[in-house]
């Protein structure tokens, strides 16, 4: 009969090398059970973050907007068409700002659309496929120029020119902008519109061809038509990109928080306000607050058009 | 040619005429910033701190700064990117809170590049005490790219064949065993993709560094995340509008550089886009 | 003294959203029986099978009712990954991970804990003798799985699930994009695993039910019609429909 192991005969280092083993194998054991638990939730917040972020957002433009409202009346910034902020008394009325936006952007929108849409037409019926490519690449070179670089072009080149060809006392005016801010739109309109038109079913194409059509007929009579969610969409996200945009309107519009007559005078966007008055207020002051009420202003306008782009992008997809 | 043709002729040219009216203005603009500007590149522009208020010497704290702003952009939006976009995929159900954070995603993309500078200022340089810094300006730029990373991510993570993980788990692989071996190893190309597509749209910024992190005039190098720093696209913004008398190829300079910068980052994005789609797997 | 089965459905009912399935099903599976399921297509073999395993979970829409036992145990006690471990299946076309053929039957040991790169090996090579890959594979371990044939792409699916050491393997069909030589080898090879391991296999074909199993099983309509013995129940079926299906009435 074998002889069981004594273990207290059993040398000490043996023991505690078995121990070791055993930590070892039981800290394993432990790592493998809490990391995958661990991870799993770091991955569950990750998902949370987003939400977080917008909400964040905000809130904080609201909390310091709200600051502006507890002194200055909310009707007078809604309303008034004077933005004063360094007169004694200040006021702080939004319509200068908003209508610089509406103009700017809607002139810019006016020149993108056809524009875009009508290359994106180009892209996607009409140019053969090496040709596609280059056009494509050359309209994502556009989307990656800075908005900063085309602002230092307005000032340098496109500035001067709109003066002398319209006889204006300045180029720093609201067309400037809009031109810029068209070419800046189009990279988006173009690449969404261009998406919608080959989302079309093929049968489409087909059904018109079998039926005798041309492919300019094909192309504006079914296949257009077919993808006006989707086009609607690429114009309200180009909307939103031009009204979101700063440093351009910041550059060129010229600095003129003023009711604006015409689109070739100086303006000023709620964007460019921001950005120009930030650096001169006084954390805590009035201004100071009243530059996030615009930005909520401004976080509603985009926000708003996003989600409806969103809504029709969606329905596109269907 | 009967009347149809015709117009269809004259359509497709107008539609020609459309394109060669954007194409051409983006070639042009590029050839008018190379030919003004490259004159000034020198090595002496790329390497050496400004001087005499900026009329003199190089703009190497700028090229700094901004690289300095990508990395740290990229150290903060890439985990939580990529991590969000695995939720999504691998995670979610399709419930209500799967479609809040999708619209968040949309939301977060359409906030103008102002309002997050604000919010970035707000929260990281006021609340949190990081004063105007790398940091607070590499967070706000993560936060902004955020949106395209886990797009870019969530694409690639579905590209990835459903066999793979029906493999696993049938070997009885947990979830995340799954996802860690046999889907992220194969969806890092296009996350990575995405992420540099995304970095070099933050690299030429300039609102939300506005007021967190750009400064103008300073010659000597960061020494800590908690310092200002100059910037490329600040750089460009303030001589070009608030400093008089400044050669103006050196503001030609500046900008092909920070051009060239961008388009450097999305020549890399794409040349990693068209490897990876040759050594696809499936 | 009748041991416990492996396998005990009671009253499973599956369902696809609203559309249901299976419908009340109870069958007892014991040791080391290769169990064949017949009948026409969209019958519910497949989602009986896979509930076995769990795998049915991971469709949105799926839920099921009833209960199903292995080894006397509810298996929604035990967790996903431990369940999927005991029970392998094998699917109908061949699907490889797109790593090396060894890194392809080393990956269920990999995520189960077993680190040690000697006793990897040594599973490897067991599993591919097992399922009777290891003499055309043996020299080329480190090539991508992916070029090897079907038939051989198939018995490395066998190794991978063997190497995990499963109680139950599941077949889904497994032979139906492979040619006869190498069907036959897969046949083989279930065959010798009945000893140590309890098999159910799916199929379309009743001839390799007759030819592999011990026991059938007639599904139709996602209902459990007729199981016996498979002589009996191809030569002597009780149940007017399983004579219809096995005498090509339908099918």
């Amino acid at each position: 009969m074998p002889r069981k192991i004594d273990e207290s005969t059993t040398p000490s280092f043996a023991r505690l090398r078995r121990l070791a083993a055993d930590v070892f194998v039981s800290l394993r054991w432990l790592w493998r059970k809490t990391s995958e638990p661990v991870i799993e939730f770091c991955i569950k917040i990750s998902g949370l973050a987003v939400v977080i972020f917008v909400f964040l957002i905000f809130l904080f433009l609201l909390r310091d907007s709200l600051s502006l409202f507890r002194h200055y009346p909310l009707r007078k910034f809604l309303f008034s068409t004077e933005w004063l902020p360094i007169s004694e008394p200040p006021t702080f009325g939004v319509v200068p700002l908003l209508l610089g936006s509406v103009y700017v952007t809607a002139w810019a929108i006016v020149i993108c659309v056809p524009l875009g849409v009508g290359s994106a037409m180009f892209i996607a019926e009409v140019a053969p496929k090496p040709l596609k490519h280059v056009l494509k690449s050359l309209v994502e070179i556009l989307a990656s120029i800075p908005s900063v670089v085309l602002g230092f072009l307005g000032i340098i080149w496109l500035g001067p020119v709109l003066r002398n060809t319209f006889g204006v006392p300045t180029g720093m005016c609201g067309l400037t902008g809009s031109l810029l801010l068209a070419f800046m739109a189009l990279p988006t309109i173009i690449s969404i519109s261009e998406d919608a038109l080959t989302g079309v079913p093929k049968t489409y194409r087909e059904a018109a061809f079998g039926l005798g059509a041309t492919r300019w007929q094909a192309l504006w009579r079914i296949i257009l038509p077919s993808a006006s969610s989707g086009i609607l969409a690429a114009v309200m996200l180009g909307i939103g990109r031009v009204v979101g945009e700063t440093m351009v309107v910041l550059m060129v519009t010229g600095n003129a928080p003023v009711m604006p007559k015409s689109i070739l005078q100086p303006l000023r966007t709620l964007t460019a306000t921001i950005a120009g008055e930030m650096g001169e207020t006084v954390g805590g002051s009035e201004h100071y607050f009243a530059l996030f009420a615009v930005g909520i202003v401004l976080f509603a306008i985009t926000f708003s058009v996003n989600f409806v782009a969103d809504l029709f992008l969606r329905r596109a997809r269907k | 040619m009967n009347g149809a043709k015709i117009r269809q002729h004259i359509a497709f040219s107008v539609l020609g005429v459309l394109t060669l009216l954007i194409v051409v203005p983006i070639m042009l603009v590029i050839l008018y910033i190379v030919i003004n500007g490259a004159g000034a590149i020198s090595w002496e522009f790329l390497t050496a701190a400004p001087r005499n208020g900026m009329k003199a010497g190089g703009i190497l704290p700028a090229i700094v700064g901004t690289v300095l702003l990508v990395i740290g952009t990229m150290l903060f939006s890439l985990p939580l990117g990529v991590l969000s976009a695995i939720y999504l995929v691998e995670y979610a159900s399709d419930d209500l809170f799967t479609r809040m954070i999708k619209l968040s995603v949309v939301n977060l993309s359409g906030i103008p590049s102002i309002v997050y500078g604000l919010f970035g200022f707000t929260l990281f340089v006021l609340l949190l005490h990081l004063g105007t810094s790398i940091l607070a300006g590499s967070l706000t730029l993560a936060i902004m790219s955020l949106p395209v990373i886990i797009t870019a991510s969530k694409e690639a993570l579905e590209s990835v064949p459903f066999s793979y993980r029906e493999i696993s788990l049938s070997l009885g692989a947990t979830r995340w065993q799954t996802v860690r071996y046999c889907v992220l190893p194969y969806a890092i190309p296009g996350v990575l993709t995405g992420t540099v597509l995304s970095l070099s749209r933050a690299a030429g910024e300039t609102a939300p560094i506005l007021f967190t992190v750009a400064a103008f005039y300073l010659p000597r190098l960061p020494r800590s995340v908690f310092d200002q720093v100059m910037a490329l696209p600040y750089h460009l913004y303030v001589i070009s509008t608030q400093v008089p008398n400044i050669p103006l190829e050196l503001s030609f300079a500046t900008a092909l550089v920070l051009i060239a910068l961008v388009f450097l980052m999305n020549l890399v994005s794409i040349i990693l886009r068209a490897h990876y789609r040759k050594k696809r797997l499936w | 003294m009748v041991s416990e089965p492996v396998i005990k459905t009671v009253d499973l009912n599956c369902f696809f959203g609203s559309l249901q399935v299976l419908k009340s099903v109870n069958i007892a599976i014991p040791h080391s029986e290769i169990l064949g399921i017949i009948g026409p297509a969209n019958s519910g073999k497949t989602t009986f099978l896979r509930a076995l395993n769990r795998l049915n979970c991971l469709h949105r829409t799926y839920s099921q009712t009833g209960r199903i036992l292995l080894d006397g145990c509810d298996i929604g006690k035990i967790s996903d990954n431990l369940l999927r471990k005991k029970i392998g299946i094998i699917f109908a076309l061949p699907q490889v991970l797109p790593v090396s053929i060894f890194g392809n039957v080393a990956y269920g040991p990999k995520v189960h804990g077993t680190t040690d790169k000697a006793t990897v090996s040594r599973i490897v090579e067991e599993a591919l003798k097992r399922a009777y890959l290891w003499e055309e594979v043996k020299d080329r371990l480190n090539e991508p799985a992916v070029q090897l044939s079907g038939g051989q792409q198939q018995r490395l699916c066998i190794a991978r699930t063997l190497a995990v050491e499963p109680e139950v393997i599941l077949y889904d069909e497994p032979c139906s994009g492979l040619d006869p030589i190498s069907t036959a080898k897969v046949e083989d090879a279930m065959l010798k695993l009945k000893a140590s391991y309890t098999q159910i296999l799916v199929t379309n074909n009743t001839k390799q039910a007759s030819r592999v199993s011990e026991r059938c099983a007639f599904f139709l309509m996602g209902e459990l019609v007729e199981i016996g013995p498979t002589k009996a129940l191809f030569t002597n079926p009780k149940d007017k429909r399983t004579d219809d299906y096995i005498t090509g009435r339908f099918g």
